[in-house]
């Protein structure tokens, strides 16, 4: 029984000891993006890799999700004869849940992971241990970039999963269902207020802190051998994707 | 001078480093030696602080680094160059970039002057002409090579080599040697030299220690060292397998 305690206990303590020392990368992290020298070239470095690599699989995505909404919001609406409102729960949804959630996802498994693999390869070869005996901060010059630039792509891949979801919803409801065009868009326009894409915005906002966050500590921190830098990719991939979906429920059941 | 005191570290139960002591003289060349996993990379990780001791001291002009705040630490990174074992370059950068990167990043020089630095460095560590290429695209030497040009590239007081030679050819292995031996000679740095390639070593060093059991057991000026009677130090040069240091 002892040893039964002793083990949660250690367990415990592990787990406490380890989010601790992921909130002082944050704070770290975040502190010295706002030490000069800034790293402006970086910063747009890796929005081209986080936002504009990730373009394509968010595009798709946003247009095969659209489409598969346009189907099932019609078949659903029919029950109540109220096909009309096609338009306004594509957009709903859309704007406040599947599109922050849906890119989020997208983002970490094509650009997140990488960044973790990146990253704890780094770790493996020494390249990070090399910054730091350079001089200089690698936290600074490798995560501070990343995660601000994560702030930025997030929103804007966001906005376009949106458009191109509710473009998607908009062919099959209105081009093969016979959903009137007028309707679609009317009940879009009476329904989605601003609140609707400040929570979007809030939403991708965060989530894309905390894909950038986890998936550089994780690879920042990879054991430095080839199955630790796997090991991380996949820690990364796994707890970006539950912390996103444990953030998104708080923030929607404060932001309803 | 760089001085280390009663220097500890333990990973996990494993204890590496059990109390070592040893003095680097400044503008000479000391090499440590001993046996694989003995723990002399994480000495040299210690030296400038790359590891953080569990106990003892380390100290660069009478000022003990360990106890440095992490700005005053990095001022003292600023006078290390550092080879590491695999050369430890950037693999998104040219090797230009990769030797011009410490000068970009720390120093106020403008583009034409680091172009003449990094050019000069190259040359001298034999890769003029070398600088477009990425680092996958060298071999192991060059990537050596490559490397030492970046350590040096800053005019380091100090510069530590890790296992400078490991996976090269006796040749090209040589070379390396004799490259690290003429530079040090033309910058005047104070070199530590990490390796267990002997007797190639003794030519370059002007001290060599041998670390065992946690400990430095000899240091004695390179002429000396092969001399010695600690039954260790023969140990080592002859390579047997059996004597006090205990290899499986």
């Amino acid at each position: 029984m002892l040893f039964l305690l002793g083990q949660i206990g250690s367990f415990t303590l592990r787990q406490l000891s380890e989010m601790g020392r992921i909130f002082l990368f944050l704070l770290s992290a975040v502190g010295l993006a706002f030490r000069p020298p800034a790293k402006f070239r970086l910063v747009v470095y890796h929005l081209k890799t986080i936002g504009v690599d990730s373009l394509s699989v968010v595009l798709l995505s946003g247009f095969f999700t659209g489409m598969v909404m346009g189907f099932q919001f019609y078949y659903s609406l029919r029950k109540f004869n109220a096909e009309s409102w096609l338009g306004s729960a594509a957009a709903l949804s859309l704007l406040r849940e599947l599109g922050p959630v849906l890119s989020a996802f997208m983002v970490t498994g094509r650009t997140g992971s990488a960044m973790a693999a990146e990253l704890g390869t780094m770790r493996a070869t020494e390249q990070i241990d090399a910054l730091s005996s350079m001089a200089i901060n690698p936290v600074k010059y490798l995560v501070s970039p990343r995660i601000i630039a994560g702030l930025i792509a997030m929103p804007l891949l966001t906005a376009i999963f949106d458009v191109v979801g509710i473009f998607g919803a908009y062919l099959i409801g209105v081009g093969l269902l016979g959903v009137s065009s007028g309707s679609y868009f009317a009940g879009m326009d009476t329904s989605v207020v601003f609140q609707d894409v400040y929570s979007g915005f809030v939403k991708s906002l965060s989530f894309g802190l905390i894909i950038t966050w986890v998936c550089c500590y994780k690879g920042f921190n990879a054991p430095p051998m080839a199955t630790g830098v796997s090991r991380a990719t996949t820690e990364s991939v796994v707890l970006s994707f539950v912390l996103v979906l444990v953030w998104d429920y708080f923030l929607t059941s404060i932001m309803l | 001078m760089i001085r280390v005191v009663d220097l500890h570290k333990s990973f996990g139960n494993q204890k590496v480093l059990r109390g070592v002591n040893l003095e680097f003289v400044s503008g000479k060349t000391t090499t440590i030696v001993g046996t694989s996993g003995c723990g002399k990379t994480v000495l040299l990780k210690h030296l400038n602080l790359l590891l953080k001791p569990d106990r003892g001291g380390v100290l660069i002009d009478g000022t003990d680094i360990t106890k440095l705040k992490q700005k005053d630490l990095y001022e003292i990174r600023s006078r290390f160059g550092v080879l590491f074992q695999g050369a430890a370059l950037l693999d998104s950068m040219t090797i230009f970039d990769n030797v011009a990167f410490p000068l970009r990043e720390r120093t106020d020089l403008n583009e034409t002057e680091i172009q003449k630095k990094v050019d000069d460095r190259l040359e001298q560590v034999g890769l003029e002409g070398m600088g477009y290429k990425f680092p996958a695209e060298l071999s192991g030497g060059m990537r050596k090579r490559a490397g030492l040009a970046r350590a040096l590239v800053t005019d380091p007081e100090i510069v530590l080599f890790d296992e400078p030679t490991t996976g090269l050819d006796p040749i090209l292995a040589s070379s390396i040697h004799q490259l690290i031996a003429r530079t040090q000679r033309t910058f005047g740095f104070t070199a530590v030299v990490v390796s267990h390639t002997i007797p190639q070593v003794f030519d370059i060093s002007d001290y060599v220690a041998i670390l065992a059991n946690g400990v430095i057991e000899e240091i004695k000026p390179s002429n000396e060292f092969q001399e010695s009677k600690n039954p260790i130090v023969q140990q080592f040069i002859r390579g047997e397998t059996e004597g006090p240091i205990q290899v499986l």
